[in-house]
């Protein structure tokens, strides 16, 4: 099984669960931007196992199937049609040898995930499949998906029984759940509060490295720390005073202190954004943040182990 | 030597835990000691632990252990540290050809030091630097222990692009870019070594606590390097492999 890709929208890359084990030599973790609807893509046709999928920004793919298959769409509605006829997201879809696969631009979030029941099969780079685009490592040949590139698709002999599988889609809220920390202490009480009660909005700057927001500028005594890591949804503040919500692409260490950590439950949420999109931050302890945490993974548990 | 560590809550699976104030030697040694024992100490739930200067941040899997008790076990493990490194650090001997167009701003930071550029080859490739951390990109360590006589502010417009294996100095540091980067620093040589090769079964050629000597070499001999290291067959010089104590 292969698909060849006719047209590769703004920026589809192939992504797993990320790279983790290599930050202390450098290497960023990439992978997918929304882990959930990743892991409900693979789930909806069989892939138990932390495969591989098409990860694609804004706007979708154009591509045709070399063989037969079973894919799943999710994340954001791109209008996928298969041979001109709309199809459903959120549920497993049969495709036959030489369908034609037509994603529009985004309907409704920022990200739309496509997986094929055996995953997308590139050779991995330091145990992952994700696509690097700095070091141009990984995924295929590193880079963006382009027309003419032909990508494998594993045989799924380690794929869960075919069964028709469906889920409901997420719905998300404006609200961006945090923790305080690490370096709150490099804010002024007034730039904390500011960081708490605006609104802010998603720039059109935004990446797969971070999230770039305009607002009210959160007063700081000064932003240059010692650098130290960056984990997920650490939200940086320059000394301009915008915040940026680091993701997939972060760099493993940085130099500007951190207001704030989105919690791993909001992070799909903060993934969706498009620009113009409006954001808000409401603390949370780290308690609460970890019960979130373990309720999205015993989900994924159950959905995995009891199919 | 079993000073306090200060814990930060970096979001719901990680942890920073800080060493100390400021960028010192003996702050880095205690991070690289407690580092080689929280490898040799399993405890379950952790995904990975990536030092910096003064800080290690400790990622893990809050599925498997809560925050308030990973701490606990942390501040446990402290306690049994005492400071010395275990793991091996090597010194390792980077050829690097200086001057000319491999290195186009030595003159420059010749100018500003007020030394001759020999004088700043002589300084540069006539010490050790400790890798106190790998960051920004796959293989860039930040280095300690440049000469002080060679401190040379960053360009005022960066360089889109700086060539993989070029060495430069920026402010009070030196370094060496593993990949093709934008970058401010001034650059005065370039190594033949590849510092981040994706044929090698470890890519990065060194770890933080490692050190690292620059030895000035010629054209003929970069030309000679640059060739073996085609064709994969260069091996990188080192020294040492022996622990030291702090």
């Amino acid at each position: 099984m292969s698909i060849k890709i006719i047209s590769g929208g703004m920026l589809s890359t192939v992504q797993d669960e990320g790279r983790t084990g290599f930050q202390s030599t450098g290497f960023s973790v990439s992978g997918v931007m929304d882990r959930d609807a990743y892991r409900d893509a693979n789930y909806l046709v069989g892939n138990f196992n932390g495969e591989a999928v098409i990860e694609m920004t804004f706007t979708g793919i154009c591509a045709e199937f070399l063989c037969d298959g079973v894919i799943a769409l999710t994340g954001g509605d791109f209008s996928a049609k298969l041979n001109g006829a709309l199809i459903p997201r959120y549920r497993c879809v049969k495709v036959r040898r030489g369908d034609i696969l037509k994603m529009g631009a985004a309907v409704t979030k920022m990200r739309a995930y496509l997986a094929v029941r055996g995953g997308i099969d590139t050779e991995p780079f330091l145990g992952s499949r994700s696509t690097n685009l700095k070091i141009k490592a990984g995924g295929y040949e590193g880079r963006k998906l382009q027309p003419g590139d032909i990508l494998p698709v594993g045989s799924g002999e380690n794929c869960a029984p075919f069964k028709e599988r469906e889920l409901p889609e997420p719905v998300y809220s404006d609200e961006i759940r945090v923790i305080p920390g690490p370096q709150e202490g490099f804010f002024t009480k007034k730039g904390i509060e500011t960081f708490y009660t605006s609104l802010y909005t998603v720039s059109a700057e935004s990446d797969r490295m971070g999230c770039r927001l305009d607002g009210e500028a959160v007063e700081n005594h000064g932003t240059d720390i010692i650098s130290d890591g960056i984990a997920e949804g650490s939200i940086q503040v320059s000394s301009n005073g915008q915040p940026i919500i680091m993701l997939a692409d972060r760099q493993t260490t940085g130099g500007y202190a951190k207001i704030a950590t989105v919690i791993t439950a909001d992070i799909p949420k903060t993934a969706q954004k498009k620009p113009g999109d409006k954001i808000r931050f409401t603390p949370v302890g780290l308690e609460t943040a970890q019960k979130e945490y373990r309720k999205t993974e015993n989900r994924y548990r159950k959905l995995f182990l009891e199919d | 030597m079993n000073r306090d560590i200060e814990f930060l809550i970096a979001g719901d699976r990680a942890l920073i835990l800080k060493f100390g104030d400021g960028i010192d030697g003996s702050v880095n040694a205690r991070i690289r000691a407690f580092t080689a024992l929280l490898e040799s100490g399993k405890i379950e739930g952790i995904v990975e632990a990536v030092p910096t200067f003064n800080s290690l941040s400790v990622y893990y899997d809050p599925a498997l252990i809560s925050g308030k008790r990973l701490i606990k076990k942390l501040s446990a493990l402290q306690k049994k540290s005492t400071g010395k490194v275990f793991s091996e650090s090597v010194t390792y001997i980077i050829p690097v050809l200086y001057g000319g167009k491999y290195g186009e701003d030595l003159c420059d930071v010749a100018k500003h030091t007020g030394l001759t550029p020999d004088e700043v080859i002589n300084l540069h490739s006539s010490k050790d630097y400790l890798i106190y951390m790998l960051g920004f990109l796959p293989g860039f360590a930040y280095l300690g222990g440049m000469d002080s006589r060679l401190n040379t502010p960053r360009l005022s417009s960066p360089r889109t692009k700086i060539h993989a294996g070029a060495v430069g100095i920026g402010g009070e540091q030196t370094g060496i870019y593993p990949i093709d980067s934008p970058g401010g620093w001034r650059l005065i040589g370039t190594t033949p070594v590849k510092i981040y090769d994706k044929r090698r079964e470890k890519p990065i050629l060194y770890k933080a606590g490692d050190k690292i000597r620059f030895e000035s070499i010629t054209e003929s001999e970069f030309k000679e390097i640059e060739n073996l290291v085609k064709e994969n067959k260069y091996t990188v010089k080192t020294l040492g492999g022996s622990s030291d104590e702090h």
